[in-house]
């Protein structure tokens, strides 16, 4: 059974969004479900600080010693901040998808975006 | 995810399951994909020592005084050549030289006597019953007996620096003393002391993964449980003795062993080597012997007028191997570009090797850009990235 902690929102392709902070911005990355799936990751294509992303649009890849896989943007808004620590040390996204295998920070154009993403309940019935 | 009822399953599928494999469906076969961290499996191979079952692979016997000539005219390989108890890769082709499979066949008889002539063949699992119809449609006219008892069959694979120490702790003292004698491309019948019991397999030096190590061929056994009663023991056995041994012999997956044989620069049916290609144009020329072989041969007509008319060397189409100048890895099915962003080729098969830390892969490209050195593109999604032809192996194990 693969990990889905409640207080995330979810998207269709495998990625969790925090709560916005009071700045409006989010956290992303992707699922311990697309972790699992991908197998062990060797590197992470990642946007910019400051592109502008477009929910459902590619924004960068996850590769995996077995695939490739493009990366959706869950929501719309403007890149604050990436994790930079994946470049040396991409096996995080595997050990600790969560937490240190986090992928990206977007400040989101419209919160209610992120409140119409799957809960945590609504992924779980998703991956079965 | 649910198991697809139509896939078969191997004598050892519920040790996997056990073990928290991920199943993926490989040649007809639910096979495990992983158990853990596939890279972690790549590199115990690499440092130490893995486990495969591999009992999806086909094992086709044949036997009779003309034997050696059927198979001799059935498959690319002077097999009437191959010694008591040595083994060679070969080809089996079609008519028209393109390749219906790699295999290995085995010499089992002691050469004492010509009546008892016998060899096993190993075929891949997809191709395991075609393999089978076609030697028993090519030994007609030759006093030779052909029987497909892959399904009565299982194979374990035992490969890494460690394996043959691992290996000599499950063997009787004197089959154990005798291991170092044992040659690549050779194989005996030993006796696996398992928790269980005894279980006679037939040894061979042989492996996919660019290590020395052992496949264990067990069979063939008419009972199902009694099969999988047996390879579950040797598996098990092996398991064991990796920690008396102090090395954790993992289980290893095919994620594992497609990225291993990468590196070690073999080519994989289905990739490399398919219906549609000659032996020359897939990386493979060397498994036609076509100067040395006088004999006919299923394809043979076929494979000299592609070689009067230089396919694969100076005209067509050949395999190369490409290394990234960059991270990101090329994947089968992209396109391989010229300098100018003309089509050349496409890839084959491609990874981010994990013990060389750079994407590595092998592509069908246009003779003129066969040879290493040669500054190359790869369509990754839209982007050409540089690659550059280099030597094959990619990885060359130290001894």
């Amino acid at each position: 059974m693969s990990n889905i902690p409640d207080g995330l929102r979810y998207s269709a392709e495998h990625e969790w969004v925090s709560g916005p902070d009071a700045d409006g911005v989010v956290r992303i990355g992707i699922t311990d479900f697309a972790q699992d799936a991908l197998g062990d990751v060797v590197y992470v294509d990642l946007p910019e600080v400051g592109t502008e992303i477009e929910a459902e649009s590619t924004v960068g890849e996850v590769e995996s010693t077995k695939s490739v896989s493009d990366l959706f943007a869950p929501v719309t808004g403007t890149v604050t901040a990436r994790n930079e620590e994946l470049d040396a040390d991409p096996a995080k996204l595997n050990a600790d998808p969560y937490g240190e295998g986090w992928l990206m920070e977007v400040s989101v154009k419209d919160p209610a975006q992120v409140e119409a993403l799957l809960d945590a309940e609504g992924y779980r019935q998703q991956v079965g | 995810m649910s198991p697809n009822q139509d896939l078969r399953t191997t004598p050892l599928h519920a040790v996997h399951a056990e073990a928290g494999a991920t199943f993926t469906d490989f040649g007809g076969w639910q096979m495990p994909l992983k158990y853990g961290s596939e890279l972690s499996e790549h590199h115990a191979v690499r440092k130490a020592a893995g486990l495969f079952d591999l009992s999806h692979m086909g094992e086709v016997r044949v036997t009779g005084r003309q034997a050696a000539e059927a198979l001799d005219y059935a498959l690319t390989a002077r097999v009437s050549n191959v010694a008591p108890g040595r083994a060679k890769y070969s080809l089996i082709c079609t008519e028209a030289g393109t390749i219906l499979d790699d295999l290995i066949v085995y010499r089992l008889d002691d050469g004492q006597d010509d009546a008892a002539r016998e060899y096993l063949v190993v075929p891949n699992a997809g191709n395991a019953s075609s393999v089978a119809a076609a030697l028993t449609e090519r030994s007609v006219g030759f006093e030779a007996t052909v029987r497909n008892e892959s399904a009565q069959t299982a194979l374990v694979a035992i490969q890494g620096p460690e394996a043959a120490r691992i290996l000599s702790l499950v063997l009787p003292e004197d089959q154990a003393a005798a291991l170092p004698e044992l040659k690549y491309y050779a194989a005996r019948t030993v006796t696996v002391r398992t928790g269980t019991g005894e279980v006679p397999v037939l040894l061979a030096r042989t492996g996919y993964t660019g290590e020395d190590g052992f496949e264990l061929i067990i069979g063939p056994v008419a009972d199902r449980d009694e099969l999988s009663a047996a390879a579950t023991a040797v598996w098990h056995a092996l398991s064991a003795a990796g920690a008396e041994a102090g090395v954790e012999v993992l289980p290893c997956g095919l994620a594992s062993r497609d990225s291993l044989r990468l590196e070690a620069g073999m080519p994989l049916y289905g990739n490399e080597l398919d219906l549609g290609h000659l032996p020359s144009e897939s990386g493979a020329g060397m498994a036609v012997p076509l100067k040395s072989k006088e004999t006919d041969f299923v394809g043979r007509d076929a494979l000299l007028a592609a070689r009067e008319a230089g396919t694969g060397t100076t005209s067509g189409q050949a395999i190369v191997a490409l290394r990234a100048a960059g991270r990101r890895a090329a994947r089968a099915g992209y396109a391989v570009l010229d300098g100018d962003g003309n089509r050349i080729g496409e890839v084959t098969s491609g990874i981010p090797s994990p013990t060389l830390g750079y994407p590595i892969a092998l592509a069908r490209v246009d003779v003129a850009h066969r040879e290493p050195g040669t500054e190359v593109a790869v369509d990754l999604r839209g982007k050409a990235e540089p690659f550059t032809v280099v030597e094959l192996p990619f990885y060359r194990r130290q001894d």
